[in-house]
């Protein structure tokens, strides 16, 4: 199993991602943003967290941009797994491969702080790891999570059950307390809580470490 | 030729940077600010020749993101 890790100038949660990928059993490769092509043999891209380009124009909006990205839409196009973490969710939005987008939170504030999570769906490799209603502990960090969709957008997720997280307690003003989709081919995930700094006892928690496994055992028996 | 590109959120869409400002405008005791939206303003430094196309596709690509904001090109 093969795991690559993008890094932008400004990325910050990549080295964590890359470790969370390791632990769970993949051979994890480190890309930078001007490389155009993607290692051979790639399973699942992970977009790590962080502050992109210093988020200048639109947070994300300026990595989506970067020349690795054309590579991973056309992996997840072939229908690779993609999983973007925070920053990485939002430049998932940015290039089109989820819908919706990610706003200012609407108390203004940066939120940092653990937050309680369900698992909305369970159908999925990277929730697989879980039951749908699971309840869990998982950090999350950003100045803009506020998940916005248009109606049939919203519509559209709520029927085909692509809501894979929402907040117990909506720290950011989501949409339907969203705070992770799936694409309709339920390979790509953007999240804004961070799994991978929930995978280790001395983190604090160790509930983001199903998502990990789950994955990779989905790899395997796939 | 300089251009200039004004990125605002669509009507409908909520903008609370604009209503922090409405009300801090109103702390101050301005009277009568019924709204406040806060955009962006964008000065583009382009060569002779360049088409009003070519900047709509710029916005359309990369300044703006149409599903929340609206744009309007000044050439």
């Amino acid at each position: 199993m093969k795991a690559a890790v993008i890094t932008f100038p400004g990325s910050n949660c990549d080295r964590d991602l890359a470790v969370a990928f390791e632990a769970a059993g993949f051979d994890v490769a480190r890309v930078w943003h001007k490389d155009t092509d993607l290692p051979q043999g790639i399973d699942v891209v992970g977009i790590p967290g962080g502050f992109s380009f210093g988020d200048y124009l639109r947070c994300g909006a300026i990595a989506a941009n970067s020349p690795i990205c054309r590579s991973v839409v056309a992996h997840a196009e072939a229908g690779g797994f993609v999983l973007g973490i925070c920053n990485g969710f939002q430049v998932l939005c940015e290039t089109g491969l989820l819908p919706g987008v990610l706003m200012r939170n609407a108390g203004l504030k940066f939120v940092c702080r653990n937050v309680g999570l369900t698992v909305a769906s369970a159908e999925s490799a990277f929730t697989s790891g879980y039951a749908q209603g699971d309840e869990l502990v998982i950090p999350v960090a950003h100045h803009d999570g506020n998940y916005n969709v248009d109606p049939e957008g919203l519509a559209a997720l709520e029927t085909e059950g692509r809501v894979a997280f929402r907040y117990t307690d909506n720290p950011n003003g989501s949409m339907s307390d969203i705070a992770g989709v799936l694409s309709d081919n339920r390979r790509v995930l953007g999240m804004m809580p961070h799994p991978e700094r929930a995978v280790d006892a001395k983190h604090g928690g160790t509930d983001g470490r199903a998502m990990f496994a789950g994955l990779a055992e989905a790899l395997v028996s796939a | 030729m300089k251009v200039r590109v004004d990125v605002m959120l669509k009507q409908g869409v909520l903008d609370p940077q604009g209503e922090a400002v409405k009300s801090a405008l109103g702390a101050l005791g301005f009277g009568g600010v019924e709204g406040v939206r806060q955009g962006k303003v964008i000065e583009l430094d382009l060569a002779e020749g360049t088409t009003e196309a070519d900047v709509k596709a710029m916005c359309e690509k990369l300044l703006a993101n149409t599903v929340i904001e609206s744009y309007a090109i000044h050439m």
